[in-house]
């Protein structure tokens, strides 16, 4: 039975209309975090810059690609009553790669995240997509709900931290955007919003972000 | 004694897993549209919060870190096996709810009515692992300030997700714009909360 659907499957091209759907939506209309909800802790907490956003995006992106196509090569094979288990140790085993990987090339950003590399484990877009997606589809197509999933987290996270840090402390990426004489030390009128870069603000920066997506698509409004 | 409470007030109020580490999240905004679950919730990461995170506690100091093997005998003494805390962490945290759960229901139903449908939602609960992985950093000294860390942490949890539902209990009869309806709403009313905890940084006792 499996290999029929398996052979069906194979005549639908790589990249036709459905698999390129699969990455175009979790992008704005089915976004992970802003309307199913999945992954806010780690969106919210290392988002004061742009920089450790970028690599935490790319961790995400490896362990749910990855995840999703190990996890729908042995959908077959895991017994339903177990499967939460199977899902974690496969999780946790990529996570404990990324780590190691971060500890040995970028061991400042790795501090910095701390215990966030961790709680890639714990995120539930990982978990949300094993169970919602990876469980019942091919590897190929999994793997594809993985990357548009991934960037859609990752785009959300990067626009939270590019305002962040643009009006928290005037950089991007490190380097200075705002001229140095605008500040008022300098004789200037501009000062930075330290307020951005207290975790409250995170919040705050996605609320918006809902907001304006939700007044483009008006679809999107829930009930109270 | 001091050092105890301290860890305590610190863990509920100025480290507060939902304000200032966003840990848990996504079950905080799930289950936070009545007091009632939210309560239910809340007590079950309390009670999860405060099992795990001295287990883990044992399980770092007396197998992952390094040189924690030396009870062994002399030969384990460069033995570090820390690059496997994640996975033994999820692991115990994953029996320990099961753990939990079954030892609830045989000794005390009544509880189990009130947390029942909430333990298995709570392994993949972020601040259960974020709790073990900062008692992880935090290198507490003894397992009493581990408990007491866990128990505030789980403190700080409850009464993030209790006062969150009460607001949003009444916040269904005001007039807010339509976009920003349900989960737009929430997360600013959770930063404006948040604001309002950084009232107690630095307390110290």
């Amino acid at each position: 039975m499996a290999e029929v659907q398996e052979v069906k499957k194979e005549r639908e091209s790589l990249f036709s209309k459905n698999n390129r759907k699969l990455i175009s939506d979790p992008l704005n209309d089915s976004n992970p975090i802003t309307v199913q909800v999945l992954g806010i802790c780690s969106a919210l907490a290392i988002t004061v810059k742009l920089y450790p956003a970028l690599v935490m995006s790319i961790s995400v992106l490896f362990v749910l690609a990855m995840g999703n196509v190990v996890i729908s090569l042995m959908r077959n094979l895991i017994p339903n009553r177990i499967r939460i288990i199977v899902q974690l140790v496969v999780v946790a085993s990529l996570v404990i790669l990324v780590d190691q990987v971060l500890k040995a090339f970028v061991y400042d950003v790795s501090k910095e995240l701390s215990v966030f590399v961790g709680l890639i484990i714990t995120n539930c877009i990982i978990m949300g997509r094993f169970e919602a997606f990876a469980l019942g589809n091919g590897p190929w197509k999994s793997f594809l709900d993985g990357l548009g999933n991934a960037f859609g987290y990752a785009w959300i996270l990067l626009a939270v931290a590019f305002f962040r840090e643009l009006l928290g402390s005037g950089q991007l990426f490190g380097f200075q955007i705002i001229p140095e004489s605008w500040y008022l030390s300098e004789g200037g009128f501009y000062s930075d919003n330290g307020m951005m870069l207290l975790p409250p603000m995170a919040l705050i920066t996605v609320g918006i972000i809902i907001w304006v997506q939700r007044s483009r698509n008006t679809e999107l409004i829930e009930e109270n | 004694m001091q050092e105890l409470i301290n860890i305590f007030v610190k863990s509920i109020f100025v480290e507060n897993m939902i304000f200032a580490y966003f840990l848990g999240m996504c079950s905080y905004l799930a289950v936070s549209k009545k007091v009632s679950t939210g309560v239910g919730l809340g007590a079950a990461v309390i009670f999860v919060l405060g099992i795990t995170v001295p287990v883990n506690y044992l399980l770092e100091n007396y197998v992952l870190k390094e040189g924690a093997l030396s009870w062994l005998g002399p030969q384990f003494e460069e033995v570090d096996l820390s690059f496997l805390s994640f996975i033994m962490f999820i692991a115990v945290i994953a029996s320990m709810v099961q753990l939990v759960e079954m030892v609830v229901e045989k000794f005390a139903p009544a509880l189990y009515g009130a947390l029942g449908i909430f333990l298995p939602l709570i392994a993949v609960n972020c601040s259960i692992l974020g709790g073990a992985l900062f008692m992880q950093e935090r290198n507490y000294n003894t397992i009493g300030e581990a408990t007491v860390f866990g128990l505030g942490s789980g403190v700080g949890w409850f009464l993030a997700i209790v006062a969150i539902a009460a607001i949003r209990e009444k916040i269904r009869y005001s007039n807010i714009p339509a976009p920003l309806r349900g989960l737009g709403i929430t997360f600013i009313v959770t930063g404006l909360m948040g604001i309002a905890f950084m009232a107690f940084m630095g307390i110290k006792l």
